[in-house]
C-alpha cells in the first residue's frame, strides 16, 4: 500500500478526461430534487390559496398528519430502494394496535407486555413476507397481496370474536397506559404551538434511514439487491437477508405507527389502515424512489409524505371540497412517475463534457 | 500495471501449485445434462482457457466454482480440500473471484460503491459501522488509474461507463480483493480490439503475479495470446485437454470452428 499512497497517478496524460460535473448535473442526479421543486411549488400555492395555512400551528399540524404517513413510508421508501413492495403495510398498522389492545383487555395484563407481544407479531409477519418472497421467488407485489387481504380479514374477524363488536374496548385506564402514550402519543407545547412527539420520531426514522442508506454497508447493499440482485449475490451479498430485513423495517414501523394511532384514539377501528399501504407507496414515488429498485433516498421520501400532508389538510383549510384529495394525489404520483424516468435516463445515460 | 497485482496477490502462492482440481465433476438441472466428467486443474502462475461454442457448458463450470449452483457428479478440491461451494461467499472466501460476462456490476450505482460492494471498508465493527467513503473513492480510483481507466467522475454511476471500463473495474475489484483465483467470463466477447488488448494484458500480468487465471472465452486466438493450458468443452464435455506445448493455434481454431463436423462439412458442400 505504501506504494500506493505516494505514486501520482500513472496516466497523466488521460487526467485531462476528468470533469468536474455541472451543478445542474450534479443536482438532477439526485432523487429527491424532484419532489423538492414539487413540495415548494404547492406550498406557496397553499400559502396564497388557504388562508389558514399561513400560521405555524397549521404548520406542525401538516407536520403531524405527514408523520402518521411519513414514519411508514420511510420503511416502505427502503422497500422499494430494494427492489420489493409491502402491500399489506396499511393494514399491519391496524393489526398491531388491535394484537396489542385486544391481548391485554381480555386478559388484564400490562399494556407494556402487550405492545412487546404486539412487536413479536409484527415482525413475524414481515418476516413471513420476506421469508415467501426470497423462497418462492414470487413477486412480492402478489405475497404481499395476499398478507394484506388475509390480515384485512382477521383484523375484523378476530376483533368481531373477541369483542362482539369491530372497535377495541377503551384502554385508557390500564396499567402501562401512561408510559405508553407518553412514548407514542404525547404532544408538548413550544410558544403557541402543539408539537407532536410523532414528528419527532419521523425526523429521527428519517435521518436514521438516510444514515444508514448512504453510510453503512447494508445501505450499499440494499442499493445493489434493488439494482441488481444477481450481480449483488455475486460479489457477496447476502441478498435474501436484506429483503427479509426490509420487510421486517416496515412491519416495525408499522408496528410503531399502530402504537401511536391505539395511544393516541385509546380505542381502534377494526377496518382501519386500508389503502394507507398506497399512500405509503406514493410518498416514496413521489420522493425519487423508482419502482423497479435502486435508486431513492430517504429525505426523498420524507418530502413525499411532507406534500402528503401538507395537500391533504390544505385542501381543508383553503375550504375545498376533501374529496378531491385522492384525485390530485393521482396527478402527484403521475407527475412524479414521469419526473423520475426522465431523471433515470438523464442520470444513466448522461455523458459529460 | 503489475503494481496492483504484485501488492495484492497472496506471496504464499507457488507457480505451478494447484488450486482448484476437478476430477469427473458434472452437473445435472434435473433430467438435463450439463457438464459431464470434467477434469480440471487451475494452478497458479498459469492461464486456464476454456472454450467452446455456446451452450457448450462454460457457464455451468464457472457457476460451480463460483459457487452458484453446487456441482452434483464428481469431486472439486480446493487448495487440497475437498468443497461443495452453496453460495458465491464461499467461492469468495476460499479466493476463488469470478468476473462475469454480465459484468457483475449494479448500473445505477457509483463507481466506488461498485468497486467495494460486498467488501466494504468501514470504521468499526457492526452492521452500523460508517462506511469510510473518503478512502474507498480515492482507492477505487487509484486502482483503476493503474489498470489505465480513468473515469471521469467516481461517483459517477457505472452504467454511465463503457463495455470495457466496467469489465476492468471488475476485474480491478477482484484483484484488489485478494483473489487466488481468477475466473473471467467472456472478458473480451463484447470488447472492441484495443479494450480487448487491455484486458489481455491484465490478464498477462495476474498470471505473473501467480494467480491462477481460469480465462473462458470462445476466441481461440484470444486464448492463445495468454493461456497455458486449454481445455475445449462440447456439449457439457471435453473434447480437447491439451498443454500449450502440445497444441497450436491452428487446431485450437479448426477444433473451435466445428473440427471434424467443419471437415465432413466442406466435403458434403464441394460435392
Amino acid at each position: 500500500m505504501s506504494q500506493t499512497t505516494k505514486t501520482p497517478p500513472s496516466a497523466p496524460a488521460e487526467a485531462s478526461n476528468r470533469v468536474t460535473l455541472g451543478w445542474s448535473n450534479r443536482l438532477l442526479a439526485r432523487p429527491e430534487v424532484g419532489a423538492l421543486v414539487a413540495a415548494i411549488v404547492i406550498f406557496v400555492f397553499f400559502l396564497i390559496v388557504a388562508p389558514a395555512f399561513r400560521s405555524p400551528a397549521s404548520f406542525f399540524t401538516v407536520l403531524y398528519q405527514s408523520s402518521t404517513i411519513g414514519i411508514v413510508a420511510v420503511a416502505v421508501g427502503m422497500l422499494m430502494i430494494g427492489g420489493e413492495f409491502d402491500l399489506s403495510a396499511g393494514v399491519i398498522v391496524t393489526t398491531a394496535g388491535l394484537v396489542n389492545a385486544m391481548f391485554c383487555y381480555q386478559l388484564g395484563i400490562n399494556l407494556i407486555v402487550g405492545a412487546v407481544l404486539s412487536l413479536v407479531f409484527c415482525l413475524a409477519i414481515g418476516f413471513l413476507n420476506g421469508y415467501l418472497v426470497v423462497r418462492t421467488g414470487i413477486p412480492s407485489f402478489l405475497i404481499t397481496l395476499g398478507t394484506f387481504f388475509v390480515l384485512q380479514g382477521a383484523n375484523l374477524g378476530v376483533t368481531k370474536l373477541v369483542t362482539g363488536s369491530v372497535s377495541t374496548p377503551n384502554i385508557n385506564q390500564m396499567d402501562g397506559y401512561k408510559t405508553l402514550d407518553a412514548i407514542f402519543a404525547s404532544s408538548f407545547k413550544i410558544g403557541s404551538v402543539t408539537v407532536e412527539i410523532t414528528v419527532l420520531w419521523w425526523f429521527l426514522f428519517v435521518a436514521l434511514s438516510a444514515f444508514i442508506l448512504q453510510r453503512t454497508k447494508i445501505g450499499n447493499w440494499i442499493y445493489a439487491v434493488g439494482g441488481n440482485a444477481d450481480s449483488a449475490r455475486a460479489v457477496g451479498v447476502p441478498v435474501k437477508a436484506v429483503k427479509i430485513g426490509l420487510f421486517m423495517s416496515v412491519s416495525f414501523l408499522g408496528w410503531f405507527v399502530g402504537m401511536h394511532t391505539l395511544y393516541k384514539f385509546d380505542t381502534l377501528q377494526a377496518g382501519n389502515g386500508i389503502g394507507n399501504e398506497f399512500l405509503y407507496i406514493i410518498a416514496a414515488v413521489v420522493g425519487g424512489t423508482l419502482l423497479t429498485g435502486g435508486y431513492g433516498n430517504a429525505i426523498g421520501v420524507a418530502i413525499g409524505a411532507f406534500i402528503f400532508g401538507m395537500t391533504s389538510l390544505c385542501i381543508v383549510y383553503a375550504g375545498w371540497d376533501p374529496n378531491w384529495f385522492r384525485a390530485f394525489l393521482g396527478v402527484m404520483l403521475l407527475l412524479a412517475v414521469m419526473v423520475n424516468l426522465y431523471v433515470k435516463k438523464l442520470s444513466t445515460a448522461r455523458k459529460v463534457g | 500495471m503489475t503494481d496492483t497485482l504484485s501488492e495484492h496477490a497472496d506471496p504464499e502462492l507457488h507457480s505451478g501449485e494447484p488450486l482448484i482440481e476437478m476430477k469427473d465433476v458434472g452437473k445435472t438441472y434435473g433430467a438435463i445434462r450439463a457438464l459431464k466428467g470434467i477434469n480440471l486443474t487451475v494452478r497458479a502462475g498459469e492461464v486456464t482457457c476454456v472454450l467452446g461454442d455456446n451452450g457448450a457448458g462454460k457457464s455451468t463450470l464457472i457457476k460451480i466454482m463460483a459457487g452458484l449452483h453446487p456441482h452434483n457428479e464428481g469431486t472439486m478440491k480446493v487448495d487440497g480440500k475437498e468443497v461443495s461451494f452453496s453460495s458465491p461467499r464461499e467461492s469468495l472466501d476460499h479466493g476463488i473471484a469470478t468476473v462475469y460476462q454480465d459484468l457483475a456490476v449494479v448500473s445505477l450505482m457509483e463507481v466506488w460503491r461498485n468497486f467495494f460492494l460486498g467488501s466494504e471498508l468501514t470504521s468499526g465493527r457492526g452492521p452500523f459501522a460508517t462506511l469510510r467513503i473518503a478512502d474507498m473513492k480515492r482507492i477505487a480510483d487509484e486502482e483503476l488509474r493503474k489498470m489505465g481507466v480513468v473515469v471521469k467522475d467516481i461517483n459517477q454511476p457505472i452504467g454511465t461507463l463503457s463495455g470495457g471500463q466496467r469489465q476492468c473495474v471488475a476485474i480491478a475489484r477482484a484483484v484488489y480483493f485478494g483473489a487466488r483465483v481468477l475466473i473471467l467470463d467472456e472478458p473480451t466477447a463484447a470488447l472492441g480490439v484495443k479494450q480487448s488488448g487491455v484486458v489481455l494484458k491484465y490478464t498477462a500480468a495476474a498470471r505473473d503475479a501467480g494467480l491462477g487465471v481460469v480465462f473462458i472465452t470462445h476466441n481461440p486466438h484470444h486464448a492463445y495470446l495468454v493461456g497455458n493450458h486449454f481445455v475445449i468443452l462440447k456439449l457439457g464435455q471435453a473434447v480437447l485437454d491439451k498443454k500449450r506445448a502440445d497444441v497450436g493455434l491452428d487446431e485450437l481454431t479448426r477444433q473451435m470452428a466445428g473440427g471434424d463436423e467443419l471437415t465432413e462439412l466442406s466435403h458434403e458442400l464441394q460435392k
